[in-house]
């Protein structure tokens, strides 16, 4: 199962300078973890451990780093357990984003 | 060195001006590889805040699909900061992405909407280091004088 990952160029250090790689998984969690496999430290930059507030540790999407299945930001579509089909196309975006402080 | 036409400048300047005292942004495309800031396109801050900024997600993505459609990459970063200078902030250092692009900083501190100068510097950041680098402003730009480079109007 081939879906096309877009990686932006901050993280092309993890490709081999690649724009786009091949992964597979049938959620995002585990097209994250196929590509941790290929592009070790990958992961790290698109994952973190946050509280859930019951003091339990929950790994979610970094809060700058924007992905995308068939145009669609997965924050509205189920997060990291968004389903992935064959051919689907993901893109991984950092967020455009700063302050004053 | 970052190199920019007047038109662009001004252009950029105009939206920090009318969007004070919230933070505006925008990028400036160019071609990939060519360091010519030549379409200025002006971002949605969807933080809508005196003291942050963020690309709206959707938005975002359009950019860069429409960037990549036609081989271009951000040469120029902007965003403005409207009580303080036009230095990178920690959470800008923090959260800057593309290594390849000049991070232009305007302050509308000293005349808000108003007419007047702005501080208008630029930078290169780079793993969390801030180089401050010249601005070279040109009247040779590459688009005509009276050529809206504003396409999101």
């Amino acid at each position: 199962m081939a879906i096309e990952v877009r990686i932006p160029t901050i993280l092309r250090t993890y490709t081999n300078g690649e724009k786009s790689v091949e992964a597979s998984g049938a959620t995002l969690t585990a097209l994250i973890d196929d590509l941790e496999a290929n592009h070790p430290g990958l992961k790290d930059r698109l994952l973190e451990t946050k509280s859930d507030g019951d003091g339990e540790a929950k790994i979610d999407l970094r809060r700058f780093v924007n992905l995308y299945v068939n145009d669609e930001d997965v924050r509205f579509t189920g997060g990291l357990e968004t389903a992935l089909n064959d051919g689907d196309q993901v893109v991984v975006l950092p967020a455009v984003a700063g302050g004053c402080s | 060195m970052l190199t920019i036409s007047t038109a662009t400048r001004d252009a950029i300047v105009a939206h920090a001006k009318r969007d004070h005292p919230d933070e505006a942004c925008g990028i400036v495309a160019g071609r990939e590889g060519s360091d010519r800031a030549e379409r200025v396109v002006e971002m949605i801050n969807a933080a809508g805040s005196p003291t942050f900024y963020e690309f709206d997600s959707g938005e975002l993505l359009a950019l860069y699909k429409e960037m990549w459609a036609k081989d271009e990459e951000p040469v120029v970063i902007y965003h403005s900061h409207t009580a303080t200078e036009a230095y990178p902030s920690r959470t800008d250092i923090g959260l800057a992405s593309e290594p390849g692009a000049h991070y232009v900083l305007v302050s509308t501190r000293a005349h808000g909407n108003s007419e007047g100068p702005v501080e208008f510097r630029s930078y290169r950041i780079i793993d969390g280091e801030v180089t401050e680098e010249e601005v070279q402003v040109t009247d040779a730009p590459p688009h005509q004088p009276n050529e809206h480079t504003n396409e999101s109007e």
